[in-house]
């Protein structure tokens, strides 16, 4: 038999998944919600007198009713389309009871064994909000256990509740929405339909449904509506209309004033001044608290940017350590190089962003836990609303400029999925920091220091400008497109709850860092594995027998007329000789030779193009392929023989290749294409399907080629940079 | 004494107001009266955020941020 199911549901802020990590610890996995791409967090609680018990924490919510799939769930779960649960927790914070009642009155209705979890019954007690707990109990009929997350008071009285609840027979709910006869009468057609096709287990189902029914139905998204509730909930909406009442309004009302009943019973008067309120009289200050934005944002900003960069420096160290001592235990071959460059630089891929990802969960688990990331999205939503992205896209998108990845993980923080889709999809034109060393190497190329100045910008200053201006304009001009093409949604709005200042567990913190970082290892990591082991092939094979040959032959005669220090020389330069004509012999070389009539009008030849395609595995390993490309050893961005080399690269005619107008064109490449797998993988996992990233990559790789080439011969006609 | 009824979005900050009316799309309207911004219910509008909108409001002893645009289309009565 299956362990008993126990969800968790509540408001946003109400304390939830702080209760999930205290009653389930370390081992929840964060999981997907059967059939929607919902991030659900599951785990385990050791009952003492019945073993195992699986406990799910679904997403916050203020209501059962839903317009969209993601908002479904919470009903769903409750419900038990999937599976009933056994006992449904519902979290309320006691300091914002009405608001959490309303949710908790709608799971009671529906007949499902529920359990009230009174979190931050410290802070009602300071706010002198005095909360019966005994009575609230009594009058909803259900157990009612106070709580103080942050020290774990209550906790085994949750904990005894719930196996309590688990070994007694269900009883029908004590409160239930009143609904006056003309209301009754009006939804009585929906009722019938509910019975007839949403195989209602109970009349109390029966009643949740159809209540549900009427206020979801009409505007939603919703799929598996059967078509008779979704008429008959239109027909219900209509005739009460015809009595001059709104429906939805009349159910919520019925319900509130349930709630106001019950708090009027339980609760005393509430505080006037709220507890906080000084502090966000400082963080939401027209001057004061733009100045803390900026600090607090630019914090997190060079964390990213700054702070991980020692450790991925370590780990990439570390990755190279490793493939020198496979390539030295090894025989040279194939298996070798598959093992070296293919699966251990693929783990060296997936690993180099943990540093990243564990960075912004810490400080979005900080911002988030103590409130300040609510006001990050009050105070700068005026601007984010202008391209239709909302408030809590900014965080998201700010970390862009560090890393699409965990930027990409980030948007979890919104809740809207088709706002977190257009934030997703936007988030890969900024100009994320691999972009950084092919920028370095081209403007080092083509531009000589203090050649040509802006004012008291240098050239190569003036265009790393100009690239991270259009990364931004790019970004926003997206998002304002898409909002109006692809993700057309209702006015894109702010409802936004901020919640009360509170000091975040450090536990809790942690344990949020490390779910993200272990479901992006699981999940995106071997995707990533998999692409670079790919990529490799492609950049290996075929290998000719004939070039084996030549280079053997080559190395012999070097060892015949050879000895000592110009032999090996000899043979590293051999070396490198080899590496770069297996590459153009590779698929990949070929590949490029194949694109270069596409690329040409670009200012690109074959060996960019190859560099290109390289750059799947991460932007800045441009860099290193256009020096295999170039017969160059251990290319970086500074490195002089490179630069020389494409200096002096040429067109088969003659004409210059790397022309400053031919860089620019490649740095505005760079900047809008979406040239990273890793990337294209996190969005797949995080938006649910490969379609989104495949649509992602096809409208970026549009928009790069259509902007490069209007560059590229715009510069030509205007004899520009030649 | 007779109060004129006027939009949520032009009550002065620090002020309070009683909900009449909400004049919205119906997914907000519905959201807000689910979140309890109901006829009857008594708003304070807390304060404005730095760069003018959106606003921060009370009610039901817990915070809520609205954009101006949409607080305009809902109708108060002032209360002194």
């Amino acid at each position: 038999m299956a362990a008993p199911l126990v969800v968790l549901a509540g408001n946003p802020n109400s304390g939830k998944t702080t209760l999930f990590n205290r009653l389930t610890g370390s081992r929840a996995k964060v999981a997907n919600y059967p059939g929607v791409t919902v991030a659900t967090l599951t785990g385990r609680l050791q009952l003492r007198e019945r073993g195992p018990v699986d406990v799910v924490d679904l997403p916050g919510t203020y209501s059962l009713s839903a317009r969209s799939p993601e908002e479904q769930i919470a009903v769903d779960a409750i419900l038990g389309a999937v599976r009933r649960p056994d006992v449904v927790v519902v979290v309320s914070d006691a300091t914002a009871l009405a608001r959490n009642l309303y949710l908790a009155l709608q799971v009671i209705e529906t007949g499902v064994p529920t359990i009230l979890a009174l979190t931050m019954m410290d802070e009602a007690r300071a706010a002198r909000l005095e909360v019966d707990a005994l009575r609230l109990a009594e009058r909803l009929g259900v157990e009612a256990v106070p709580l103080v997350a942050s020290t774990g008071e209550g906790q085994d009285r949750l904990v005894a509740a719930i196996a309590r609840v688990l070994s007694s027979p269900s009883r029908p709910p004590r409160v239930t929405t009143p609904l006056d006869d003309d209301l009754a009468r009006d939804l009585a057609p929906l009722e019938a339909a509910v019975r007839d096709s949403l195989r209602p287990r109970s009349e109390v189902e029966v009643r949740a449904w159809t209540l549900w029914a009427a206020l979801s139905l009409g505007d939603d998204d919703l799929r598996h509506v059967p078509d008779p509730v979704r008429a008959a909930a239109q027909a219900a909406r209509e005739a009460t209309a015809r009595r001059g009442v709104d429906l939805d309004l009349a159910i919520v009302e019925a319900r509130y004033r349930v709630v106001d009943r019950l708090l009027g019973e339980t609760t005393g008067p509430a505080a006037e001044r709220p507890a906080g309120d000084r502090l966000d009289a400082v963080l939401t200050h027209p001057v004061v608290g733009l100045g803390v934005f900026a600090l607090v944002m630019l914090v997190v900003f060079q964390a990213l940017f700054s702070w991980a960069e020692p450790v991925m420096g370590l780990i990439e160290a570390a990755v190279a350590g490793v493939q020198a001592q496979v390539e030295a235990l090894l025989p040279a071959g194939a298996f070798t190089s598959l093992l070296s460059q293919g699966v251990v630089a693929g783990v060296g891929n997936v690993v180099v962003f943990v540093p990243q990802i564990a960075l912004l969960f810490l400080f979005i688990s900080l911002l988030e836990d103590s409130g300040y990331l609510a006001r990050v999205a009050f105070v700068i939503d005026r601007v984010m609303g202008g391209v239709g992205l909302h408030g809590k896209a900014f965080v998201p998108m700010l970390s862009g400029f560090a890393c699409a990845v965990p930027a990409v993980m980030s948007t979890r923080t919104i809740e809207s999925r088709k706002d977190r889709l257009l934030t997703m999809l936007v988030i890969p034109l900024t100009s994320c920091s691999a972009r950084l060393p092919v920028y370095m190497l081209v403007v080092a190329t083509v531009f000589d220091a203090g050649s040509v100045s802006f004012g008291p910008l240098s050239a190569g200053a003036f265009v790393l400008l100009a690239m991270y201006s259009l990364s931004v304009a790019a970004a926003l001009g997206a998002a304002a497109v898409l909002r109006r093409t692809v993700l057309r949604a209702p006015p894109p709005t702010l409802i936004l709850e901020l919640p009360p200042y509170r000091r975040p567990l450090l536990r809790n913190v942690a344990v949020n860092v490390w779910l993200q970082v272990r479901a992006f290892l699981h999940e995106a990591g071997t995707v990533i594995l998999a692409c670079t082991v790919i990529l490799w092939a492609l950049l290996s094979y075929p290998r000719l027998e004939s070039t084996t040959r030549a280079f053997a032959e080559r190395r012999d005669e070097a060892a015949r007329t050879l000895r000592g220090e110009a032999l090996h020389e000899r043979m590293a330069e051999l070396a490198t000789a080899e590496a770069g004509e297996r590459l153009r012999e590779s698929v990949a070389g070929r590949v490029g030779h194949a694109i270069e009539p596409a690329l040409a009008p670009l200012g690109f030849d074959w060996r960019i193009g190859v560099g290109i395609l390289g750059a799947f595995a991460a932007r800045e390993v441009f860099v290193s392929t256009l020096g295999i490309v170039f017969d160059i050893a251990e290319a970086d961005e500074a490195s002089v023989p490179l630069r020389d080399a494409l200096q002096r690269a040429t067109w088969p005619d003659g004409r210059r290749l790397l022309t400053p107008l031919a860089g620019v064109a490649l740095m505005v490449f760079f900047v809008l294409a979406c040239q990273c797998m890793s990337t294209l993988a996190i969005v797949a996992r995080e938006a649910g399907s490969w379609r989104w990233a495949a649509f992602m990559f096809a409208y970026m790789t549009v928009l790069a080629y259509v902007v490069t080439l209007a560059v590229y011969q715009g510069g030509r006609a205007l004899g520009w940079g030649l | 004494m007779r109060r004129a009824p006027t939009r949520l979005g032009q009550v002065d900050v620090g002020s309070a107001a009683v909900i009449r009316r909400l004049d919205l799309p119906r997914p907000l309207t519905r959201r807000l009266l689910e979140m309890g911004l109901l006829p009857g219910t008594r708003v304070q509008v807390v304060r404005v955020a730095p760069l003018g909108d959106p606003l921060e409001l009370r009610l039901r002893n817990y915070c809520l941020s609205l954009r101006r645009e949409d607080a305009l289309r809902i109708e108060v009565e002032a209360v002194p």
